[in-house]
C-alpha cells in the first residue's frame, strides 16, 4: 500500500536510473570482453573457427570405438533433436550385439537405441559370451555408391570429402537408397527427399565437433581434422592399433573407421 | 524366422536396419519394367516382320508397333508416380549425370519413343494417306500432318520407304534392346543389393521382356479378332508361339541359371538369399512364378511344338499360355523388385511388404496404369488401322 502512496515523479526517475544502468552495462559486456566469451561458440575443431575456410585442403575422419560404447543412446537423442529427425527413420543409431556360446550373432535396434538399453534382452536362451553395442552413422564413403546413381546430382560430394544432399534438387527417386550398401538413407516422409547423415557438416564448418561426438559421454565416438596432427583421430589412424571399416567388400572406402569392432559385425 | 524355414533360419536372426523396414521402390517400380518389357517384346515381333522379312508375321506386325507405341506412351507414368517430387521429373530426364545408370533414362526413353513414332508413320503411310482423301475436317488436318503432307504412293516412293522402315527398325532392334536391358542394369548395378548384383539381369530382364510383349501381342491379337467376330491367322500364331517358346527357355534357362549359381556357390549371401526364396518368397517364387507360370507353360509349349494340334485347340492353348507367361513375366518383377528389398542390408533379417489399395503406388493406381495403354490403343485405332485389308487374304 505504500507503493501506491509513494510520489510518482520518485518512481518513475528510479525507473530511469536502472533502464540506463542496465543499458550501459549491456552495452559495455557487449564491446568489452571480460574473459569469459559465453557469447560465442567454442573452439571444438582447432584450426576452423575465424579462419579462411581452404574446402580444397580438408580432410576429416570419424572413429567409433565400440569398446567405449555403452549404449546410452544420447547420441541418438542429440541427432533426433539436432535435425528433428521423424519418427522411425534414423540419422544415426546404436545396435545391440550379443553373441551366444554357439556362435549365434543376436542383433536388435529397439526405436534406433534412442531409448537407451536399459533392460538386457530376455528372448535369447543360450549362455551368453559376449555383447557390446555398435553406433551406426554415415560412412562418408570415398567411393560412395549413392553419390555414383544419383541422376540428378542431388547427392554430392563435396571437395573438403562430405557426401551431402541438396534437398532442392532430389526429386526422391530413392536409388541412393537401394545403393548404400549401409542403409543410413530414408525419404523424409514431409518433405518427400533423400535425408541422411551429414557428420554435421554445419557444425563442423563453425569448428564444432558433431552433434553426437558433443554428446558422448564417453568418447565412443570421435571426430576430427586428419590434417591436424594433434587430433585424437589423427593419432589413432596413424598409431598401431586395428581399425576397420563396415564392409570393405564393397569397395566404398569410408571415412568412418571402427575401433575394437568384432568380425560378426556388418 | 520360424523353423519353416530350414537351416538357413538357424543362421538369420532377423535384425532389420532401422532405416530397411520400409521397401522404397514398391508396386509402380515392378509395373515399370513390366511396360517397357512388353513394348520391347511387341517390337521384336515387328521387327522380325520388317527386317527379317518373318512373312508369317504380317497380320501381327503392324498391330505390334502400335501396341508397343501405345505402352510406351505409358512408360513413365509409373515413374512419375513412384517420385517423392515428382513437380522435379524434368531434372531427371535434363540434368546430365553420366556415372548414375539411371539419368540415362530420359535419353535413351526419347530415342526410343522417337524411332518408334517415325517407324510407325511410315508404316502407316500408304493408309494414311487413302484415310487423308476420305476424311474431312480435322481428321484430314491430323492425317495430312501425320503424311509429312506427302500424298506420294509410287513405287519408287514406297520401295524407298521400305528402306527407311528397314533402317528403322534395325536401329530399332538396338535401341529396344537398350531400352530394356538398361532397367535391369538399373538393378544390377545396385552391389549393395546382392539378389539385384549380377551382370545377369540385364539379360534376365531383356528376354523376360521378349516373352511377356510376344504372349500380350499373342493374347490381344487371339482376344481382338475373336471380339470381333473375324478369323484367326493360324500360321501367324503358329510362328508366334515358336518364336516365344525360344525367348521363354532362354528366360527360365538364366532365371533358374542365376538361382542355381548362387546356392551351388555358397558364397556370402548365399544363406541369405536362400532363405529369401526359401521364406518370405517361398509362395510367390516358387510356387507362383517357377512351378504354376513357368513349368506349366513349358509343357505346354513342348506339347504344342511337337504334336500336331487341331487349329482351334491350338490357338486356345497359345491364348492361355501367353495370360500365363504375362502373370509370370509381372511375378518375376515382383519378385526382383520387390523380393530383392525384403531382404534387409543387414543381411541379418527380412522386412514385409504389404501393398495398399488407394495409395499414390497402390493396387488402384496400378490398375489405372495398366488400363491406360488399352485406352490409348483404342484411340490409336481410330487413327492407325489395326488390320489393313491385304492382310485378309492369307488368312485362311
Amino acid at each position: 500500500m505504500k507503493m501506491l502512496e509513494a510520489s510518482p515523479e520518485m518512481n518513475r526517475r528510479s525507473f530511469v536510473k536502472k533502464v540506463l544502468n542496465g543499458t550501459l552495462a549491456g552495452s559495455l559486456y557487449l564491446v568489452w570482453p571480460m574473459g569469459g566469451d559465453s557469447l560465442e561458440a567454442p573452439e571444438q575443431i582447432p584450426g576452423i573457427k575465424d579462419r579462411e575456410y581452404d574446402i580444397h585442403n580438408q580432410e576429416f575422419a570419424f572413429i567409433v570405438d565400440v569398446t567405449r560404447c555403452i549404449g546410452c543412446g544420447s547420441c541418438c537423442v542429440a541427432d533426433k533433436r539436432e535435425y528433428n529427425v521423424p519418427d522411425g527413420n534414423y540419422r544415426t543409431w546404436v545396435e545391440r550385439y550379443v553373441k551366444g556360446y554357439s556362435d549365434q550373432i543376436y542383433v536388435d535396434c529397439p526405436n534406433g537405441g534412442l531409448d537407451g538399453y536399459q533392460d538386457p534382452r530376455t528372448d535369447i536362451d543360450e549362455k551368453i559370451r559376449d555383447t557390446f553395442f555398435l553406433p551406426k552413422l554415415c560412412n562418408m564413403c570415398k567411393e560412395a555408391p549413392c553419390v555414383q546413381v544419383c541422376p540428378v546430382g542431388a547427392t554430392f560430394k563435396s571437395p573438403d570429402g562430405f557426401v551431402l544432399v541438396d534437398e532442392k534438387r532430389c526429386v526422391g527417386c530413392a536409388y541412393c537408397i537401394q545403393a548404400c550398401p549401409y542403409s543410413v538413407r530414408f525419404i523424409h516422409p514431409v518433405k518427400k527427399v533423400v535425408e541422411k547423415c551429414t557428420w554435421c557438416y554445419h557444425r563442423v564448418r563453425k569448428g564444432l565437433l558433431p552433434a553426437c561426438v558433443e554428446v558422448c559421454p564417453t568418447g565412443a565416438r570421435k571426430f576430427g581434422s586428419m590434417k591436424d596432427e594433434t587430433s585424437e583421430v589423427y593419432q589413432i589412424l596413424k598409431g598401431p592399433g586395428v581399425l576397420t571399416v563396415l564392409r570393405k567388400e564393397m569397395g566404398t572406402f569410408p571415412a568412418l573407421y571402427y575401433k575394437g569392432a568384432r568380425r560378426e559385425v556388418i | 524366422m520360424d523353423a519353416a524355414h530350414g537351416p538357413t533360419a538357424a543362421l538369420i536372426t532377423n535384425y532389420v536396419f532401422p532405416n530397411d523396414l520400409h521397401v522404397h521402390w514398391s508396386m509402380m517400380i515392378v509395373l515399370y519394367p513390366y511396360i517397357t518389357g512388353l513394348v520391347d517384346g511387341a517390337f521384336i515381333i515387328a521387327a522380325l516382320y520388317y527386317l527379317f522379312d518373318i512373312k508369317s508375321l504380317k497380320p501381327v506386325a503392324r498391330f505390334s508397333l502400335l501396341f508397343a507405341l501405345a505402352f510406351l506412351c505409358c512408360a513413365t507414368l509409373p515413374l512419375l508416380l513412384h517420385l517423392g517430387r515428382p513437380e522435379r521429373n524434368l531434372n531427371m530426364l535434363l540434368t546430365p549425370s553420366p556415372s548414375s545408370a539411371m539419368a540415362g533414362f530420359g535419353y535413351i526413353y526419347a530415342v526410343s519413343m522417337g524411332v518408334l513414332v517415325f517407324i510407325v508413320l511410315f508404316v502407316y503411310r500408304p493408309d494414311l494417306v487413302e484415310l487423308r482423301a476420305t476424311s474431312k475436317g480435322w481428321l484430314q488436318m491430323l492425317y495430312r500432318a501425320l503424311t509429312f503432307d506427302s500424298i506420294d504412293l509410287s513405287d519408287s516412293a514406297m520401295a524407298f520407304d521400305r528402306k527407311i522402315i528397314r533402317f528403322l527398325v534395325g536401329i530399332g532392334i538396338p535401341i529396344a534392346a537398350v531400352l530394356h536391358g538398361y532397367v535391369g542394369f538399373i538393378f544390377g548395378g545396385v552391389k549393395a543389393n546382392p539378389t539385384w548384383s549380377t551382370p545377369l539381369m540385364p539379360v534376365i530382364f531383356l528376354f523376360s521382356a521378349c516373352v511377356s510383349g510376344i504372349s500380350a501381342i499373342i493374347l490381344a491379337y487371339i482376344v481382338i479378332r475373336k471380339l470381333k467376330g473375324r478369323s484367326i491367322d493360324h500360321g501367324c500364331i503358329k510362328t508366334c508361339v515358336k518364336t516365344l517358346t525360344l525367348f521363354f527357355i532362354l528366360a527360365f534357362t538364366f532365371e533358374m541359371l542365376e538361382v542355381f549359381s548362387h546356392s551351388y556357390l555358397k558364397s556370402g549371401y548365399h544363406h541369405m538369399v536362400e532363405g529369401l526364396l526359401n521364406g518370405p518368397l517361398a509362395s510367390s517364387f516358387w510356387l507362383w512364378q517357377v512351378k504354376i507360370c513357368s513349368v506349366i507353360p513349358l509343357i505346354i509349349l513342348g506339347v504344342m511344338g511337337l504334336f500336331n494340334i487341331r487349329k482351334s485347340l491350338y490357338n486356345f492353348m497359345a491364348a492361355v499360355v501367353s495370360a500365363i507367361l504375362l502373370l509370370q513375366v509381372l511375378i518375376m518383377r515382383w519378385n526382383v523388385v520387390i523380393g530383392g528389398q525384403l531382404m534387409s542390408k543387414s543381411a541379418r533379417g527380412y522386412t514385409e511388404f504389404h501393398p495398399e489399395w488407394f495409395d499414390k503406388e497402390g493396387i488402384l493406381a496400378v490398375i489405372i496404369i495398366m488400363a491406360l495403354p488399352f485406352i490409348i490403343l483404342f484411340v490409336l485405332s481410330r487413327i492407325f488401322p489395326f488390320w489393313a485389308a491385304g492382310n485378309e487374304s492369307n488368312v485362311k
